[in-house]
């Protein structure tokens, strides 16, 4: 039965003297693989070298900290909500009387926590984040471990360091300048 | 009996139905909105301007059109009348204006808002406002009030609806002590002196509540309604009907409400003691999950175990089992 008119009927020829002659075909297909040692490689010699990321990159999660240093989040669950992989778990707590320099509204995440072996790092829990409080940063990757319980990364791991030096607004480190503006802003 | 037109479709209602009712009698996606008229509370309605309809025609006998958009909740019908709701632009570009007034001194703090997810501002904001603001003032602001230890008042969210003095007026025949105190931009809700309500059924004004003003303590910040479960459920009770919605995290009963009906209305008032005090699915009854509405947020993510008739499933595998015997599905019934 023929279904398309592509099939072709393959002609079985005896070779000519110079396939059989064996040499000339090693020769050819030996300078195709020395040419290759002297293009460019398409490999990187990877923990030494790493490759340039995209400026859109989204990678290891950052929970953000407002310009003076009080957690932005507030547990309002949108970014478990919208989170298609159903990475993210968070417990929400009552910020009490003198905790007003820690946390930026009366509610805050007591506990959050994302399984980053569930994560497909689709971006859409910094979308829906109504307090730019959750970033996927565009320089940091999720890096490999050895047990499955390290991969679940709580807020000692999330939350961005207070010092100003540690900081950095869109995955690039704050320089020592702008580093001392927030300082001063912060005393 | 009086036969109207409402957004072309015509109907007939018995005499003194308002135009609202008459609508809800159509159904569907007509239906003006409400946010301070309820059903089930004598005199309600007619103060949040959602529900406005241009009348295009009066009656039979006088056919001249409304001259100003009338409130449909307490605007009775008469024959013949025209109103349009839906089909009139001028309405829906009145209902924007409507939306950005409440906005107004609404605080946009629905991430840290416990009705979050089940706001009727919240939706009415969603689907007829804008999603950007003019307003550049400052917010009216209100000192919190403490009025006891179930109910939390939040003032500034409050969108001066009435339905809570309402319900606390005619629950609490004669012992009223919450009302509305100052006028204006200054009125506020508020118990005389600071008063706790301490009726068996003050509870109710937690449902009747279109915004977060008044939401539950017992549930503050415990979790978000899309991540909880709501399940049918009644008990006897000798004070109230005992039918409510238990809203289910995991095997925790986190909160307690009335059950209601499409429009958010309470079908029957529930007492203190169920809403507060009994938090056990021991407690309770299973009657089996409650209706959401598919495009609500409560519905979002909600897997379920497909319901196992282990008897007609012969070879379940073993850790199937296993797991159903450490976590088992709640059971319809005792």
């Amino acid at each position: 039965m023929q279904l398309t008119n592509r099939a072709k009927v393959l002609e079985k020829k005896p070779m000519t003297l110079a396939e059989r002659a064996y040499l000339p075909a090693i020769f050819q297909g030996l300078s195709i693989t020395m040419r290759h040692f002297f293009m460019k490689k398409a490999t990187v010699r990877y923990p030494e070298e790493v490759r340039p990321f995209s400026g859109f990159f989204r990678g290891l999660h950052v929970l953000k900290r407002d310009e003076l240093g009080r957690e932005r989040c507030t547990a309002c669950g949108l970014c478990a909500v919208s989170c298609p992989a159903e990475a993210i778990t968070m417990v929400a707590g009552e910020r009490k009387k003198g905790e007003e320099g820690l946390y930026r509204e009366e509610k805050y995440a007591i506990s959050y926590e994302i399984n980053m072996l569930r994560c497909i790092f689709c971006g859409l829990c910094e979308e829906a984040c109504p307090k730019a409080a959750i970033y996927l940063q565009p320089d940091k990757m999720a890096p490999p471990r050895y047990e499955r319980d390290e991969f679940v990364y709580g807020k000692d791991r999330l939350v961005e360091p207070v010092s100003p030096d540690e900081r950095s607004v869109k995955g690039i480190q704050l320089t020592p300048e702008q580093a001392d503006k927030l300082r001063a802003r912060i005393v | 009996m009086a036969k109207i037109t409402f957004d072309g479709i015509e109907i007939e209602v018995p005499d003194g139905t308002t135009i609202m009712n008459a609508a809800r009698q159509i159904g569907g996606s007509i239906v003006p909105p409400a946010m301070c008229y309820y059903t089930p509370l004598k005199g309600s309605g007619g103060k949040c301007r959602a529900c406005l309809v241009k009348v295009a025609a009066g009656s039979a006998k006088d056919p001249r059109p409304m001259p100003k958009l009338v409130a449909s909740c307490i605007t009775p019908v008469q024959d013949g009348m025209v109103v349009e709701n839906t089909t009139n632009d001028s309405v829906l570009d009145v209902r924007k204006g409507i939306v950005e007034m409440l906005l107004i001194n609404h605080p946009l703090d629905c991430p840290v808002c416990d009705q979050a997810g089940e706001c009727d501002l919240q939706n009415f904001a969603f689907e007829h406002g804008l999603s950007t603001t003019r307003y550049e003032e400052e917010r009216r602001t209100f000192e919190k009030i403490d009025i006891g230890p179930l109910i939390q008042l939040h003032m500034t969210r409050c969108i001066l609806c009435y339905r809570c003095v309402y319900t606390a007026d005619q629950i609490a025949q004669g012992d009223r002590v919450h009302g509305v105190l100052g006028r204006g931009d200054a009125a506020e809700i508020g118990t005389y002196i600071e008063n706790i309500i301490d009726n068996d059924f003050s509870g109710n004004v937690i449902d009747v509540c279109p915004v977060g003003a008044l939401t539950d303590k017992t549930w503050r910040f415990k979790s978000r309604v899309w991540f909880t479960k709501p399940v049918d459920a009644h008990r006897d009770c000798p004070k109230c009907s005992g039918n409510v919605v238990l809203w289910y995290k995991g095997n925790e009963v986190l909160r307690t409400t009335a059950r209601k009906d499409q429009y958010g209305e309470v079908k029957e008032w529930i007492c203190n003691e169920c809403r507060f005090e009994k938090k056990e699915t021991s407690d309770w009854t299973i009657e089996g999950p409650a209706h959401i509405d598919r495009s609500s947020v409560i519905s979002a993510n909600h897997y379920e175990l497909p319901v196992l008739n282990q008897s007609v499933i012969a070879d379940l595998p073993a850790s199937t089992q296993r797991e159903l015997e450490k976590n088992p599905p709640l059971k319809l019934g005792n």
